[in-house]
């Protein structure tokens, strides 16, 4: 025991004070995005931003509960806490309260969870704890479809609650499996998928079958020496077709027009003006007044509650999802900057402490963890920008939002704990 | 390497941000701007315009207020609209096509939908407006004309375009500006300034209070009251005497500069652009192409100048010391010149002639003797050229005035190189250009041009830049105007000049227009001009022209009239100049017989002949009509054309 009291202090400041940093000017941003008016108190429990203070303050004692809980408990008790992650998504289908069209709260009283903040941390720990099995070989394609199991009930649950968004962070452990050693191929594959999908949808089956089909060829002939059989580029060229063939059927019967929408812009799909026009007047609508708060921030910004059209609430939602803009109106290009350098260091920080875990479970779940912050970082801000389609996921530590905040705290100071157990792990 | 996947991801995501940051908000973002800002409201509050007084301080343009009714299109709520097109007096079909044409022209700005309600409109709709959403009214300022002269000097305000909102930020969409006259020249002084409130709203339009607590608000300032040169009564009488007639009358105080009167014929009521029949009366205005009453004659008809030019022919002569005031010519009915021996008319009666009778008879052979003499006075006929022009422009003459009036033109005093352009191939000479001699030629100039020189002469020698502004309140006068432009004439060849136009009216072309007790100086003249006719060259009646100033010593008033095709100088210039000189130095007129001569004739007959189609007589070959009987043959021959 007197072991373990010094090896406590062993935390990762860097990542610890990254952390704080982060909480802390999302919380400025917030009580901006949300101030009207007099300000009472900051803890106007009426108020987003009061709220958001009392999220935080609870937010310490949960990573006190975290860190003094001790490092093997959550190695042994992964499946347990992942059984429990997957009970309270299931749960949401007999008693979830529905808000904005997706069913994934838990109204207690007058607050309300969202368990499918707290399954990301869970499934990271069930991957990590089935990864480093001694049993487990991610070689094998039958290790490969359990572990993808894993990932996929979670998933398939938050995509039957109508949280699209949620769903597609869950593609973030691929990086994990890649680090962990899965073939080339997957990663080949990977992109393959990526660069069908946008090709069928932008230029039909037809001509992504040629495409397709002349680089094949050509490498057949051409590139590669031996190995001549003809039936295996052919093979691929039906594949690539029937992908693409199936893209466009899932893109026309399967999504939902509005997401059908937010492709078709991103792609710039749509051809006739007039058509494009009320597109962007009602679905960019969002994306346009967050440019243009961000824009008009400048290099400098505004400054601090001085941003005018954060005042005049012309972004919508923009205390939980497009918080960026506020950063980017009241703080300009510098501020802008710095948060995202921030992130960035903040995941490299995890990145660099995972590889020197002793144990595959802290590093498998390290590497989630930040894989897990990537998706969400690059999702949420490249959104906010108009970089990519709008998809609603929230940027870690500056939403407004208990469940996120604590989602993604617990996910953090989780693997904080494991990491500050390395030494003890021999 | 598989370790460097995730990482290069991620810086690469980072890397990314940060370039999108950057385009968006240094690349392509603008320095801010609060008028830009749709997140803040503006509210303009205008200032009073300042009024305009004339020299005796008599009220000319105050203000009166309008209403307009404004609309936000987005705004607008399913309404009664048989209700409120019966309040407004329009018609559903007028509704649809306004509210349409400002749905086009932007859904969201608020704009005006219907203009200048009358009073009593207001009055209804005020009680009512609460039941049409999207729609409000606004309270504006427009003139109010307390005369009805002087249209064009006063001038008019109307919306500013999208020009003049390019050109100075100050304005905004449905902002009012000065357009003519002295609202153009004195406008920033006139405006005032207006004052602005910054109100934060939110997305859905509503106002969430003062932006920043209204410390960027302004309030606004008062335009400037203004008073002008103008005497009024004395510009209401030329209009007067210039009914039925077409031209200008420009009189100017000479020891000052200041414009007296400024009449262009025909005017009209400056009410009539004030208000929701603006744009209809403006196009009729603007499409007489008989009258062209929004033409100041004043101001932009260049002409030849006529006879008045001898008076700086003799001027020129005199300081280039060609001649003396004893110099004796003999005018044989006209002067002969050239080697096919071409002759320049005269109808001074002939014989010897010096400098007094040269000018008071207006002796043609007299003129182009001293001329030849001038240019003859160098080999270099280009040189000598240059050195008469040069005098004849240091009169005002061949440029702009730079008067406070916006518009003007140059007129045309010709020099050396003027002719080398015109005569590449072979020398030209002096008599080449004889014609300058008599203001005939290519010498032009415009009657504020000839009334400048006027009063140059009568001031024997130097003249102040003309203006038309007196005051404004709580300002000194622009130094540009009480600065003296010296002519390039010595003083002493003056008074033989004024000598001979005092004879002018004591016995030579004008003698029958004398005022008693007012010793007049002047000189009559008459300029040919021609116009095209389906492209044909066609030479219309002679304009009647006639410069003045009075008394002969100590002048007070210099005047200059165009009455187009008037025939000879004396015949209606020289009458209005009498009448006017005796109207502004006595306050009233003792030679009625003049003035009714004057205002019962007509010229309606003779600006109409080129549009008739019909082949017509000019000059002599022409009679003046009476007001009555040019009515009655008017009326005649409109039921003429109804026979047949």
């Amino acid at each position: 025991m007197s072991l373990d009291r010094n090896h406590n202090l062993k935390f990762d400041w860097i990542t610890i004070l990254l952390f704080l940093l982060l909480v802390g000017f999302g919380w400025v941003n917030i009580f901006s995005a949300s101030a009207t008016g007099e300000i009472s108190s900051y803890f106007d429990m009426s108020q987003p931003f009061g709220k958001q203070l009392i999220f935080i303050l609870f937010t310490l004692v949960l990573i006190i509960l975290i860190l003094s809980i001790e490092a093997k408990f959550y190695e042994r008790f992964a499946s347990v806490i992942y059984l429990a992650s997957i009970l309270s998504l299931l749960g949401l289908f007999v008693i979830g309260k529905t808000v904005n069209g997706a069913t994934s709260w838990y109204a207690i009283g007058g607050m309300t969870l969202q368990p499918s903040e707290f399954a990301k941390m869970a499934t990271a720990l069930a991957v990590a704890k089935y990864i480093s099995d001694l049993q487990t070989n991610i070689k094998s394609v039958n290790d490969q479809i359990k572990t993808a199991l894993i990932i996929f009930v979670p998933a398939f649950l938050i995509l039957l609650q109508n949280d699209a968004g949620s769903t597609i962070v869950y593609a973030s452990f691929f990086f994990v499996f890649y680090r962990e050693g899965i073939p080339h191929v997957y990663l080949l594959l990977g992109f393959a998928v990526i660069l069908l999908s946008i090709s069928a949808l932008k230029f039909g089956v037809i001509t992504t079958a040629i495409i397709v089909g002349v680089f094949i060829l050509i490498h057949h002939f051409f590139i590669q020496k031996k190995n001549k059989n003809i039936l295996k580029p052919i093979f691929i060229i039906v594949i690539s077709t029937v992908f693409a063939f199936s893209v466009n059927f899932f893109y026309s019967n399967v999504l939902k027009p509005h997401q059908q929408d937010r492709i078709s812009l991103w792609l710039r799909l749509e051809k006739d003006p007039a058509k494009l026009e009320a597109m962007k007047r009602d679905i960019l609508y969002n994306l346009n007044e967050s440019e243009k708060a961000i824009s008009s921030g400048g290099f400098a910004g505004k400054g601090f509650l001085e941003g005018t059209r954060t005042i005049g609430k012309f972004v919508p939602e923009q205390h939980t999802d497009y918080i960026f803009s506020t950063v980017g109106e009241e703080w300009g290009f510098i501020g802008s900057s710095i948060v995202v350098i921030l992130f960035v260091l903040l995941i490299i920080r995890i990145l660099h402490l995972s590889e020197l875990q002793k144990s595959q479970f802290s590093r498998v779940y390290g590497y989630s963890v930040a894989s897990i912050f990537l998706m969400h970082f690059m999702i949420n801000i490249g959104m906010v920008m108009g970089l990519i389609p709008t998809i609603g996921i929230p940027l870690p530590f500056f939403s407004y939002g208990g469940s996120g905040l604590w989602g993604f705290t617990i996910l953090l100071f989780v693997f904080v704990k494991l990491d500050s157990n390395r030494i003890n792990e021999w | 390497m598989r370790k460097l996947l995730l990482f290069s991801v991620v810086l690469l995501v980072g890397i990314v941000f940060i370039i999108r940051l950057f385009y968006l908000q240094v690349y392509s973002s603008e320095a801010y701007n609060i008028y830009e800002d749709n997140a803040i409201r503006k509210v303009f509050h205008y200032p009073k315009r300042g009024y305009v007084y004339d020299r005796k301080g008599k009220l000319l343009v105050a203000n009166q207020p309008s209403y307009d009714v404004m609309i936000i299109p987005r705004e607008v709520k399913p309404l009664d609209t048989l209700e409120f097109c019966g309040l407004l007096k329009i018609s559903k079909e007028d509704f649809i096509k306004k509210y349409n044409r400002n749905y086009r022209y932007s859904p969201r700005i608020a704009q005006v939908f219907l203009a200048h309600l009358s009073k009593e409109n207001y009055a209804v709709l005020s009680e009512k407006m609460h039941k049409f959403e999207g729609f409000y009214i606004q309270k504006r300022s427009l003139r109010d004309y307390q005369t009805t002269i002087g249209a064009n000097v006063l001038g008019y305000i109307a919306e500013a375009n999208q020009k003049e909102i390019n050109a100075d930020p100050y304005y905004r969409m449905g902002d009012l500006i000065g357009k003519q006259g002295i609202e153009l020249s004195y406008e920033n002084e006139l405006r005032g300034v207006k004052g602005v409130k910054f109100i934060q709203k939110d997305r859905f339009n509503r106002d969430l209070g003062p932006y920043k607590n209204g410390a960027f608000d302004t309030i606004p300032t008062a335009g400037k009251d203004v008073t002008v040169t103008i005497d009024a009564e004395l510009q209401e009488y030329g209009e007067l005497l210039m009914q039925n007639k077409v031209g200008g009358i420009v009189a100017i105080e000479p020891a000052s500069g200041e414009i007296l009167s400024l009449i262009s014929a025909p005017s009209y009521n400056p009410n009539l652009l004030v208000g929701r029949s603006r744009s209809r009366n403006y196009t009729k205005l603007n499409n007489d192409s008989i009258h062209l009453p929004l033409i100041d004659k004043g101001l932009l008809r260049m002409h030849e100048p006529g006879s008045p030019f001898k008076a700086l022919i003799a001027l020129t002569a005199l300081q280039e010391g060609v001649l003396d005031v004893n110099t004796k010519v003999t005018c044989y009915h006209g002067y002969v010149y050239g080697r096919n021996g071409r002759k320049m008319g005269c109808h001074c009666g002939g014989g010897v002639r010096v400098l007094n009778t040269g000018i008071s008879k207006s002796c043609n052979a007299y003129f182009a003797t001293a001329y030849r003499k001038t240019i003859e006075k160098y080999d270099d006929a280009s040189h000598a050229m240059d050195v008469w022009s040069n005098h004849i422009r240091s009169f005002g003459l061949g440029n702009y005035l730079g008067y406070d009036l916006t518009i003007g033109k140059k007129g045309n005093i010709p020099d050396g190189a003027y002719y080398d352009k015109w005569y590449p191939d072979f020398k030209w000479q002096a008599t080449t250009t004889l014609s300058n001699a008599i203001g005939q030629g290519e010498v032009l100039v415009t009657p504020i041009q000839l009334a400048n020189m006027t009063a140059a002469i009568a001031n024997r020698g130097y003249y102040l830049t003309p203006h038309i502004i007196k005051s404004i309140e709580g300002q000194n006068l622009d130094k540009k105007y009480t600065t003296v432009h010296n002519t390039t004439i010595e003083k002493r060849h003056f008074e033989p000049v004024i000598q001979g136009l005092f004879d002018v009216y004591n016995k030579g072309t004008a003698a029958f227009l004398q005022i008693p007790g007012i010793e007049i100086c002047g000189k009559t003249g008459t300029a040919e001009n021609f116009t095209k006719i389906d492209s044909v060259r066609t030479q219309l009646t002679d304009h009647s022209i006639f410069i003045a100033f009075a008394p002969k010593d100590n002048p007070k008033i210099a005047i200059a009239v165009l009455v187009e095709n008037g025939y000879f100088g004396a015949r209606f210039a020289g009458r209005i100049a009498s009448l006017m000189i005796e109207k502004y130095i006595k306050g009233n007129i003792t030679r009625t017989d003049l003035e009714t001569w004057v205002t019962s004739r007509t010229l309606e007959h003779e600006y109409e002949k080129p549009f008739s189609g019909e082949p017509f007589g000019i000059n002599a070959n022409s009679r003046v009509l009476l007001v009555e009987d040019y009515e009655r043959e008017k009326k005649a021959k409109q039921s003429l054309n109804k026979l047949e």
